[in-house]
């Protein structure tokens, strides 16, 4: 059991290894990494289930025991994001596979992709800062190309302003590290917990701020986040579907990981981040309702939608912590699901600007439902799952006297609304317009091919899932932030004592 | 390009040295400063000087495997080095390692560790390839027929 850590991580690089020599053979190069991922989301899966029963597994890389070695740690929230983010990041290979496009040109794709997916893999998995620091190096430089693949001016453009935003976060996180090394002579998580307690409170503090500005750039959290909506609709839309349900996502991971399990109750940055959350929220989506293009509206809502996420994690109680948890799970599947029906509409359409589509609902109505509904759950319409965890949200603030967040939460919510729906009116309701002169494909009933509208209905029905379980899954949410809250089995797993 | 004499003449001695010294820095690197990272930037800069001294085709005449297939075998070296031990239940990146006696050699001790290493040597000499072959290529020579070919003594 205690084996099957490692595997997260191992088996995509070793899958990439093989699809950069299997090069020429595309068919072989797809088959192993469609196996590969399949693979790493049922190990995913087993060791949610044993997590959730038996508590944290952790192995010791080369049997150096923590706080020496480097300690490999699955524990409930590291579960729950491997389980989403190998279920997505399958779907959308499929997506990429069935695009004419980015994946189809790039011989070199599917081995980036893979070393993306033991990246984020590797992030969820560690158990000490450094090795996070490496994961998120692995990912970032595998971002960096899939970013620019097919290298249009735009593109570049706009994946410079990334690529610098993230090596400066990178140096600003490795610094910190220094710090944190030089302070408590330990990376280990674990042993950081028990280390930085003994700090001086002024410290401890500086360290949570530090930590918060480094992992808020990853995940676009005010007023770190002017580099996102640029570069991530510029990209493949695959690569984008991927870039806004997880990398974010996995900054989001670290800052409640860091928040939680490193620093105690008394020094944790939660006026810094419920006032970031606040503001990332509503500057957000403003930012959002000003555009004309799909994708740009999307990026703009990944914004405002990780101010909630935090908003959770600000208020520290496990009703907040729990909703953040869930909210991300939400997040992901319906974020991935929505850049996955951009894709289609420019596939249908040719374009992504709404002032050059329309009348879709008539010419691809699958795709139109397949917009819709996750349209919806991003807003918050009940019974879908985006209901769920702002509803515990909201109950969350009132509990903790925060209104002014609450109310930062519920503007938000509202425009989120009017923001889908302004794309709905724009692209499937009104007139349809003059052609673009973009490519526009011949589609048949389903609105594009069944590579890319199966993959995409399979994200759609596993966030009817969320909503359907929503009550299972909400308690182990709240088993999930319970763990976090209260860190002492994780600790003791890791340090066996 | 302009060649230069010093660099053509010195080069072909050179690279074999400081290729056998990137082997040793692969070899010492289990218990000395060294190892395969190191190990394979010296030898990428052993590349470079080939590169200097006679442009792409010489870096292509280094080796005749292309540069991915040695990058690719480099990372499959290396994780297949990670895995293999979770294979008899021991943990990721365990390894093992026995000594014995040769003849002429000495007492040696040989560790799985060194497997790793030579992955890594690989991929960072792979991708040193890889370099080269994107952004090696020489535009085409400039307009004045004079400069071409010339030969500059240093």
């Amino acid at each position: 059991m205690t084996n099957l850590v490692a595997l997260p991580i191992v088996l995509p690089l070793f899958a990439a290894a093989f699809s950069v020599v299997l090069g020429r053979w595309r068919a072989m190069q797809r088959l192993l990494c469609i196996t590969t991922l399949t693979a790493t989301s049922v190990i995913s899966v087993v060791l949610l289930v044993e997590v959730d029963r038996h508590g944290p597994v952790v192995v010791n890389a080369g049997g150096w025991a923590a706080p020496v070695g480097i300690a490999l740690v699955v524990d409930r929230l590291s579960a729950i994001m491997l389980v989403v983010s190998s279920l997505m990041l399958l779907t959308v290979l499929v997506y990429a596979i069935g695009q004419p496009g980015a994946e189809r040109n790039h011989v070199g794709f599917q081995s980036v992709y893979m070393i993306l997916a033991a990246g984020v893999a590797g992030s969820f998995i560690t158990g000490d800062m450094f090795n996070l620091f490496v994961s998120f190096e692995v990912m970032l430089t595998a971002s960096y190309v899939l970013l620019t693949l097919g290298g249009k001016r735009e593109q570049v453009r706009s994946g410079m302003t990334y690529v610098v935003i993230s090596l400066l976060a990178s140096a600003l996180f490795i610094t910190a590290l220094a710090f944190l090394y030089s302070a408590t002579g330990t990376v280990n998580m674990a042993d950081l917990h028990l280390k930085i307690a003994e700090l001086p409170s002024g410290l401890r503090s500086t360290f949570a701020v530090l930590l918060v500005v480094v992992f808020g750039v990853k995940a676009g959290l005010f007023p770190l986040y002017s580099w996102l909506p640029d570069s991530y609709p510029s990209a493949p839309s695959p690569v984008t579907a991927v870039f806004a349900g997880l990398l974010t996502k996995v900054g989001v991971y670290a800052l409640i990981r860091s928040q939680t399990l490193l620093f105690p109750d008394d020094s944790r940055a939660a006026t810094v981040l419920l006032v970031g959350a606040a503001i990332t929220m509503v500057l957000g989506i403003l930012g959002a309702i000003a555009q004309d293009d799909v994708k740009r509206i999307l990026s703009f809502n990944i914004v405002s939608h990780i101010g909630f996420m935090v908003m959770g994690l600000g208020l520290f109680s496990v009703a907040g912590l729990a909703a953040a948890i869930f909210y991300a799970v939400h997040h992901i599947l319906a974020m991935t699901t929505l850049f996955l029906v951009g894709g289609l509409i420019e596939h249908v359409g040719g374009s992504s600007r709404m002032s050059q589509l329309g009348n879709m609902v008539r010419s691809a109505p699958v795709v139109a439902v397949l917009f819709l509904i996750p349209a919806l759950s991003l807003a918050g319409v009940p019974p879908l799952s985006g209901f769920v965890p702002k509803f515990g949200l909201i109950g969350a603030g009132f509990t903790d006297g925060q209104y002014v967040v609450v109310a930062a939460s519920l503007v938000a919510s509202l425009l989120t609304l009017y923001s889908v729906v302004k794309i709905w009116i724009g692209v499937f309701w009104s007139p349809a317009t003059e052609p673009t002169g973009g490519a526009v494909h011949a589609v048949g009933r389903l609105g594009g091919p069944l590579l890319m509208v199966l993959p995409t209905a399979a994200l759609f029905a596993l966030g009817l899932a969320v909503a359907g379980f929503a009550g299972p899954l909400y308690e182990l949410c709240e088993r999930t932030a319970g763990d976090l809250l209260d860190p002492r089995a994780y600790v003791e797993a890791v340090l066996g004592r | 390009m302009k060649r230069i004499v010093f660099l053509d003449q010195s080069v072909p001695v050179i690279f074999h040295a400081v290729l056998v010294a990137s082997i040793y820095l692969l070899f010492v690197g289990h218990n000395q400063p060294g190892g395969g990272f190191v190990g394979g930037l010296v030898a990428g800069a052993a590349i470079s000087l080939r590169y200097l001294a006679g442009g792409l085709d010489e870096v292509r005449s280094v080796s005749r495997f292309r540069p991915w297939t040695i990058l690719g075998s480099g990372i499959a070296v290396s994780v297949g080095t990670a895995i293999a031990p979770m294979l008899r239940g021991d943990p990721v990146l365990s390894s093992m390692g026995t000594e014995f006696d040769v003849a002429l050699l000495g007492h040696i001790y040989a560790s799985t560790t060194l497997l790793f290493d030579i992955g890594v040597y690989m991929v960072v000499v792979g991708l040193v390839f890889m370099v080269f072959e994107a952004f090696g290529e020489q535009d085409t020579p400039p307009v004045d027929a004079d400069a071409h070919g010339e030969v500059t003594p240093s």
